[in-house]
């Protein structure tokens, strides 16, 4: 790659939610924004390899943004009036102080990932419009159809016009709801990456977990004083740590217990554990902590052993039931069961996931339980039945090898 | 910016039926806060009839234009600043009506 290229690149990760979160505060307008901002992108790809690299490469990006949208609003001859009549609410009060930035990049976010959109659209908005990720990027990363996607964000766009979603941090009061749904969005982006779905694709997504990441750490900076945001970036660093190790050459996913945690990445590790200390001493002082934040910890936890066995199972087991109380899913008790198998032995555990049949019956990650716990016990039989249903279940390929492994070692 | 603010019942799984004075008060708010415009509640609808008068003559036919378990329970109309007000409005009409709510803004 030349230097501009590579100058694009980073400047276009550096500068792109910016512009398009300053064209859509001045001419209120979300479509016009991505737009312009498109073009003003495109513009330097042409541009920088004869003219050179700007010294302020944002503002000459800003500039030329709102000079196309200017362009763009004169082609389809909109009178100033009547376009400010079809402006979004802009709320020029500064946020609450509640450790949130006023950068017009937390205004987008939020409207991205507003509650009144249905989860995907909000996935599909936000990495378009915050990540800078092209429909066909986010198409292929979620294995939809490019005109489906398109649709997808057309309509949000003009349901955002329509309905007057506001353009604003959310009030003080509302604050927690909404950014713990702005987490949910930037929490599914990295799983999906993280635990791949789709028979032909590969089982870890790295585009998605470090888009992931590189949100989760915006809005760690515009928000450095939210307790669940900083869990959620320790989370999502802790478990990228252990990306290369839980896959094999081979394609098969390798279970905790077996990865090589000399390639666990040791600089993500330090950073994810710097930010559980900074929340454990939040958490000592009186901050009641969220589920991200816990996950983190437990997460911690398993990062801190050298050793699968120097593994504080106690402490792991003591962070579920924290946990639980937080987030009473099943899927989080199915978890926590694991974790009771290291410390009180597989008969316990499974007696725990069996309670938890009626609601995890079609779920991949509960017959796996229990066909480890039941091959630990000697059950082969019932092992293989479990792991038969699992694999029929499961949509990761490197999950399903995996399976598919343990299944035929059975005796 | 103004909403319709539509009321939906379920047949099979009806709200309870008490809940006329918890509406007149939060109606009561809505008028003492500015966002009231209109409000009414809708007769069964059994009651309904449809007109088709795009042919030679109007055709009237008994009862609504789709039956479904979900219907039409009443309609309000608000005024608000914007999709976030009317959304917390909304969520508190819920509540006082036992019912579900449908915000859809006007062109």
């Amino acid at each position: 790659m030349s230097d501009v290229e590579e100058a694009v690149t980073r400047v276009h990760h550096e500068e792109w939610a910016r512009v398009v979160a300053a064209l859509t505060r001045r001419f209120g307008d979300l479509d016009i924004a991505e737009e312009a901002a498109a073009e003003a992108f495109a513009a330097a790809v042409e541009r920088w390899p004869a003219d050179g690299i700007p010294p302020n490469p944002g503002a000459w990006l800003t500039t030329t943004a709102n000079r196309k949208a200017i362009d763009r609003l004169r082609r389809e001859n909109k009178r100033e009036d009547k376009h400010r009549e079809a402006q979004m609410v802009y709320d020029d009060d500064p946020p609450e102080p509640v450790g949130a930035i006023d950068d017009d990049r937390l205004r987008l976010i939020f409207t991205c990932c507003h509650p009144a959109l249905a989860m995907q659209t909000r996935v599909a908005l936000t990495l378009r419009m915050v990540g800078g990720l092209t429909v066909p990027e986010i198409a292929s990363a979620f294995l939809v159809r490019e005109t489906a996607l398109e649709r997808r964000i057309t309509r949000a766009k003009a349901k955002i016009k329509a309905a007057r979603i506001p353009y604003r941090v959310p009030a003080a009061q509302d604050l927690p709801a909404r950014v713990s749904g702005v987490l949910a969005v930037l929490y599914l982006v990295f799983n999906e990456g993280y635990l791949a779905s789709g028979p032909d694709t590969d089982p870890v997504r790295h585009d998605l977990t470090a888009e992931a990441i590189r949100l989760t750490r915006l809005i760690r900076a515009l928000m450095p004083g939210d307790g669940e945001v900083a869990g959620l970036l320790a989370l999502m660093l802790l478990t990228e740590a252990r990306r290369t190790a839980r896959v094999s050459a081979g394609g098969e996913l390798v279970a905790l217990e077996e990865q090589d945690r000399g390639v666990w990445d040791a600089a993500l590790i330090a950073e994810g554990h710097r930010l559980v200390r900074e929340r454990l001493a939040a958490a000592a002082a009186g901050v009641a902590p969220g589920r991200y934040q816990i996950l983190a910890a437990i997460n911690a936890v398993h990062t801190c052993a050298r050793d699968i066995r120097d593994t504080d199972w106690s402490q792991v087991v003591a962070l579920y039931d924290q946990l639980v109380r937080v987030d009473p899913s099943p899927v989080i008790a199915l978890n926590r069961a694991i974790a009771v198998a290291e410390l009180d032995g597989p008969q316990v555990a499974l007696a725990a996931v069996d309670r938890l049949k009626d609601k995890l019956a079609g779920y991949h990650a509960y017959h796996a339980a229990r066909a480890d716990l039941l091959r630990r016990l000697g059950q082969s039989q019932q092992s293989r039945a479990a792991y038969d249903k699992a694999i029929e279940l499961a949509g990761n390929t490197a999950e399903t090898a995996y399976l598919t492994h343990r299944r035929d070692q059975l005796r | 910016m103004q909403y319709l603010v539509s009321v939906i019942d379920d047949k099979s799984n009806p709200g309870s039926t008490d809940r006329r004075p918890a509406i007149s008060a939060f109606n009561e708010r809505l008028i003492a806060e500015g966002y009231w415009v209109f409000a009414g509640g809708l007769a069964d609808t059994d009651a309904a009839t449809v007109i088709d008068n795009r042919g030679e003559q109007a055709v009237f036919s008994d009862g609504p234009f789709v039956e479904s378990k979900e219907y039409l329970a009443g309609v309000w109309v608000w005024e608000a600043p914007d999709l976030d007000v009317a959304l917390k409005l909304a969520a508190e009409a819920s509540k006082v009506c036992d019912r579900k709510i449908e915000v859809r803004p006007f062109q």
